[in-house]
C-alpha cells in the first residue's frame, strides 16, 4: 500500500515533464484552427469535429502546463465570446438542425445564471429548493417597477436610457436596477429562509415549493393588494426601459447608448449576459472555495459533523439561500430587461423544476456541470426539440415510430422528468460531477438531522430508523 | 411520580404561555367568529358551503391518506401520486364516454359505476405500484433528496401522459349522478351526488383502517414503517411490503378520481398536481403518517376551500384559495411539523 503510494509520487514529476510539449503543440495548434476554421466560414462539419477531436485529445496534457488550468476555460470563452459572429457561418448539425440563434443564446445565458444560482443551494448547500423562481420573480418585478411607466404618479429618472426626461414612472439605469434586484431576492431568500431553513430536506423543499406557488398567484392578483396596483394583474407589465449606458458613456467611451435603439442589438444583450455568466460563474467558484463554501459542504455531507465543529448550521443555510437568491434575482431582471416585459405566467413551477433538471443533469456541485446542463436544457426547450421534431417528421422518424407526424415540444415536461428521473437513478452525480458529490452520492450517506435545540426545547422529529 | 413531574415541565417549559400559541389561537379564534358572522348572516349559503366543503374534503382526505401511507412507510413525499389520481379521472372520463352511461339508470348504472371504481383502482394501483419498482426501489439507501427528486420527474412524465392523452383544455365528464335531494336543512337541499361521495368514501375508509390495524399486511406495514432491518429480520419482505403500500395508495387514489371526476364532471392534466398539492397540505395538516389525521385533514383543507371561495363576508375569494392553502401548509411545516393529530409513529401504532 504504502509504496503504491510511494511509486505514484515518484512518477507524477516524470509524466509532467513528458507531456509538456506536447500540451504546447496542442494549445498552440488547436485553439486558433478552430476559429480559423470558425471565422472565415468554411467550418463544415467534418473540420470541426475534427479540431474537438483534436482538442479532447490534448486536454488532460494541458492542465500539466504552467498556466495550463486556464487554457480550457478561456478557449470557451472565446468560443462563446466570438459566436454571434461566427454564427451564421456554422453547418447544420444532424437531427438537431442549426447552431442557436443568438436570440437563444441570450435566453440560454440567462439560464445558465439562473442554474449557476440554484447550484449555491442545492449543489454546495444540499438543501432542495423547489421554489427557485421566487427570485426570478422577484427579479423580473423588480426591473418592472423601477423601469418603466408602471408608477406613473412619480417621475424619477436616474441614469435611464431609451425614454424621454418627462416620462413618468421610475426610469433607472439598468446596472443599478440588476444590483437592487439581486439585493430585494436576496432580502426575500433571508425571509423566506429564516423560518424554513430548521426544516429537515423534503419538507424545507415542500415548503419552498409552497412560496414558489404563491408567489405567481400574489403577481396574478396583485393588481389589486389592498387597493394598490402592485404587478398589474395577469397582463403584466411592459414595456420595460431597454439596458444601455447612456450619452455620456456613449461619446466619450464609446459603449452603446441604449441597447434597442442598436443595429445588432441581440449581440449587445448576448455579449451583456455573458458578461454577466463569467461573473456569476467567477463568485460562486470563489464562494465554493471561502471558508463559507466549505462550511456548506460540510453541512450537505454531515450536518451532525459540520455542527459539532462549530459551523453555525442556521447562519449558514441563510447565506447559502441568500447567495442563490441574488443571482436568481440577478438573471430575472435581465430577463424582465431582454424581453421588455414581466408576466405573471413566467413563474410557474414547472421553470423551478426546470432549473433544477439544469442542475441535476449537469452535475450537482460542478460548475462546468451546471453551465453545461443549463446551456443544453434551455437550448432544447426553445429550439432543439422543435428542430428535433421537425427532422423526425419530415425524415420519416415519426411515421415510422408512432405512425403519425408528433409535436415534439408537447412532450417537453415529460421529457424533462424522464432526464430528471434516469440522471437520478444511472447518474446522479450529473454529465460533468463534481468529485465529492460523486463519492456521497455512491456511498450514499446518511442523513441524520441536527435537531437545533436553540429553537426548540424538546426535538420536533425522533427518527428511529437506521 | 418523579417522571410525571419531567414530563409535564417538558411539555410546558416557561410559566408563561408561548407568543406562538398566543397568536396561533387568536388566529384561530378570529377565523371563528368570521364564520360565525358569514352564518348568521346567509344561513342557508353557509349550510351549501358547508355541503361541498364536506365533499370536496372527502375527495383530498382519499388523496391525502394516499401520501400518509407512503410517507409513512418510506419517509418519501411521493410527488407522482396527484398526477396518478389525475390518469385515474381520465380513465373513468373515457369510461363514462364510451359507454355512454348517460343514458343509462337505476340498477345498471350503478353496476356500471361500481365496475368503473373497480377498473380504476386496480388501474391507479398498478400505475403507483409500477413507478415505486421503477423509480423509487433503486433508491432505497440513496440520500433521501435522490427518491424526491424522481417523484417530482414521474410527476412530470405523468402529467405529460395526461396532456397527451386529453389534450390541454378540461375534459368533461358527462354528469352520470343523480341529483334529488337526500334531506334538506334550511330550504339546502343535501344531493344524492354529493351524499354518493361520503357514501363511497366512509366504506373505504373503513376497509383500509381495518386492513392497516387487524391484518397481517397491516401488521407488516407497521413494523416495516418503524424499523425496515428489525422488520426485515422478523422475515417480513420489506420488498412486498412497500410495493403493498404503493397499491394501496394507488388505488385509494383511484377511488377518488373516479369520484372527483363524476362529482366536479370535468378534469384536466394539471389538476393532479393542484389536488396533489392540496392533499398533501391536508396530510400534512393532520399530521403526517397518521390515517385519521389524513382525512380530518382533508376535511378541513376543504371547508377553507369552499368557506373562502363562496362567502360574502370579507372571504379573500378564490383568487387568494390556493395562497391560503399553501400558506397554511408552511405555517403548520413551520411551528408545528407533527401536525393536529400529533402522531409520530406512523399507522397510528
Amino acid at each position: 500500500m504504502a509504496s503504491g503510494i510511494e511509486a505514484v509520487r515518484s512518477s507524477a514529476p516524470a509524466l509532467k515533464r513528458q507531456s509538456m510539449p506536447r500540451a504546447k503543440r496542442a494549445a498552440i495548434v488547436g485553439i486558433p484552427a478552430f476559429f480559423v476554421l470558425a471565422i472565415t466560414g468554411s467550418a463544415s462539419f467534418g473540420l470541426v469535429v475534427a479540431a474537438l477531436i483534436f482538442c479532447a485529445l490534448y486536454i488532460p496534457a494541458w492542465k500539466t502546463l504552467p498556466a495550463g488550468k486556464w487554457i480550457v476555460p478561456i478557449g470557451i470563452l472565446l468560443i462563446a465570446i466570438f459566436y454571434p459572429i461566427y454564427q451564421p457561418n456554422l453547418f447544420d448539425v444532424l437531427v438537431f438542425g442549426n447552431f442557436p440563434s443568438v436570440d437563444t443564446g441570450v435566453t440560454m445565458m440567462i439560464f445558465i445564471m439562473m442554474a449557476l444560482g440554484l447550484n449555491i443551494v442545492v449543489g454546495y448547500a444540499g438543501l432542495l429548493d423547489l421554489g427557485y423562481v421566487a427570485f426570478y420573480a422577484i427579479g423580473a418585478y423588480t426591473v418592472a417597477w423601477f423601469a418603466s411607466q408602471h408608477f406613473s404618479n412619480v417621475t424619477l429618472h436616474f441614469g435611464s436610457v431609451g425614454v424621454a426626461e418627462t416620462t413618468p414612472g421610475i426610469h433607472l439605469s439598468i446596472w443599478i436596477i440588476l444590483l437592487i434586484a439581486g439585493a430585494f431576492a436576496t432580502i426575500g431568500g433571508v425571509l423566506i429562509g429564516f423560518p424554513t431553513l430548521r426544516l429537515r430536506g423534503d419538507y424545507l423543499a415542500i415548503v419552498t415549493l409552497g412560496f414558489g406557488e404563491i408567489m405567481p398567484q400574489i403577481a396574478n392578483n396583485g393588481d389589486n393588494l389592498f387597493g394598490h396596483n402592485i404587478t398589474n394583474g395577469p397582463q403584466g407589465i411592459n414595456p420595460i426601459d431597454p439596458p444601455g449606458f447612456g450619452n455620456t458613456l456613449h461619446d466619450t467611451v464609446g459603449l452603446p447608448t441604449d441597447y434597442l435603439s442598436s443595429p445588432n442589438s441581440t449581440r449587445l444583450f448576448y455579449w451583456t449576459a455573458l458578461l454577466l455568466v463569467v461573473l456569476t460563474a467567477f463568485c460562486s467558484a470563489r464562494l465554493r472555495d471561502s471558508r463559507l463554501g466549505r462550511a456548506w459542504i460540510a453541512i450537505r455531507e454531515d450536518e451532525t459533523a459540520a455542527a459539532a465543529m462549530g459551523v453555525p448550521l442556521m447562519r449558514t443555510k441563510t447565506w447559502a439561500y441568500a447567495g442563490g437568491a441574488f443571482f436568481g434575482g440577478v438573471a430575472g431582471a435581465y430577463y424582465g430587461s431582454f424581453k421588455g416585459g414581466t408576466f405573471p405566467g413566467d413563474f410557474y413551477f414547472n421553470i423551478s423544476v426546470f432549473i433544477l433538471c439544469m442542475v441535476i443533469l449537469g452535475g450537482m456541485g460542478n460548475i462546468w456541470g451546471v453551465i453545461l446542463g443549463a446551456a443544453f436544457l434551455s437550448y432544447l426547450n426553445q429550439e432543439g426539440l422543435a428542430n428535433i421534431g421537425a427532422w423526425m417528421n419530415a425524415n420519416g422518424v415519426s411515421d415510422f415510430v408512432f405512425g403519425k407526424d408528433i409535436d415534439v415540444p408537447l412532450y417537453t415536461s415529460g421529457i424533462f422528468g424522464i432526464i430528471l428521473v434516469l440522471t437520478m437513478l444511472f447518474r446522479p452525480e450529473g454529465l460533468i460531477p463534481s468529485q465529492r458529490r460523486k463519492q456521497e452520492l455512491h456511498l450514499g450517506v446518511q442523513d441524520e438531522y441536527l435537531y437545533d435545540v436553540e429553537h426548540h426545547d424538546e426535538p420536533l422529529y425522533d427518527r428511529e430508523d437506521a | 411520580m418523579a417522571t410525571e413531574q419531567a414530563r409535564v415541565r417538558v411539555a410546558f417549559p416557561g410559566k408563561r404561555p408561548d407568543v406562538l400559541t398566543i397568536v396561533g389561537l387568536l388566529l384561530v379564534a378570529a377565523v371563528g367568529v368570521w364564520l360565525l358572522v358569514n352564518f348568521i348572516k346567509a344561513p342557508a349559503d353557509f349550510y351549501n358551503l358547508f355541503l361541498i366543503g364536506l365533499t370536496n374534503g372527502c375527495v383530498y382526505g382519499l388523496v391525502a391518506i394516499g401520501y400518509s401511507l407512503v410517507y409513512g412507510i418510506l419517509e418519501l413525499i411521493n410527488f407522482a401520486h396527484g398526477d396518478v389520481f389525475m390518469l385515474g379521472g381520465m380513465l373513468v372520463a373515457t369510461m363514462v364516454t364510451d359507454w355512454s352511461l348517460q343514458n343509462k339508470s337505476g340498477i345498471v348504472l350503478w353496476l356500471f359505476i361500481l365496475l368503473m371504481l373497480a377498473i380504476t383502482m386496480a388501474f391507479c394501483a398498478t400505475i403507483n405500484t409500477t413507478i415505486e419498482i421503477v423509480a423509487y426501489r433503486r433508491l432505497r439507501n440513496a440520500p433521501r433528496l435522490a427518491p424526491l427528486i424522481t417523484a417530482i420527474g414521474m410527476s412530470f412524465i405523468l402529467q405529460n401522459i395526461g396532456l397527451v392523452w386529453k389534450g390541454a383544455r378540461p375534459t368533461s365528464v358527462p354528469d352520470i349522478l343523480p341529483h334529488g335531494a337526500v334531506f334538506t336543512i334550511a330550504g339546502v337541499p343535501y344531493t344524492w351526488n354529493r351524499f354518493i361521495v361520503i357514501l363511497f368514501t366512509v366504506p373505504v375508509l373503513m376497509a383500509l383502517m381495518w386492513l392497516v390495524q387487524r391484518t397481517r399486511h397491516g401488521k407488516a406495514m407497521r413494523a416495516t414503517a418503524q424499523d425496515r432491518d428489525a422488520a426485515a429480520m422478523m422475515g417480513i419482505s420489506v420488498n412486498r411490503t412497500i410495493s403493498f403500500t404503493f397499491f394501496l395508495a394507488g388505488s385509494l387514489a383511484g377511488a377518488a378520481g373516479l369520484l372527483y371526476a363524476l362529482y366536479i364532471t370535468n378534469i384536466r392534466y394539471t389538476e393532479g398536481f393542484r389536488v396533489g398539492l392540496i392533499a398533501f397540505t391536508a396530510a400534512v395538516l393532520g399530521g403526517i403518517g397518521n390515517l385519521p389525521g389524513a382525512v380530518l385533514g382533508g376535511l378541513v383543507i376543504g371547508f377553507v376551500e369552499s368557506f373562502n371561495n363562496g362567502l360574502g363576508w370579507h372571504a379573500p375569494g378564490s383568487d387568494w384559495t390556493q395562497s391560503i392553502i399553501f400558506a397554511i401548509l408552511i405555517l403548520i411545516l413551520v411551528f408545528r411539523p407533527e401536525g393536529l393529530l400529533g402522531e409520530r409513529t406512523p399507522e397510528g401504532a
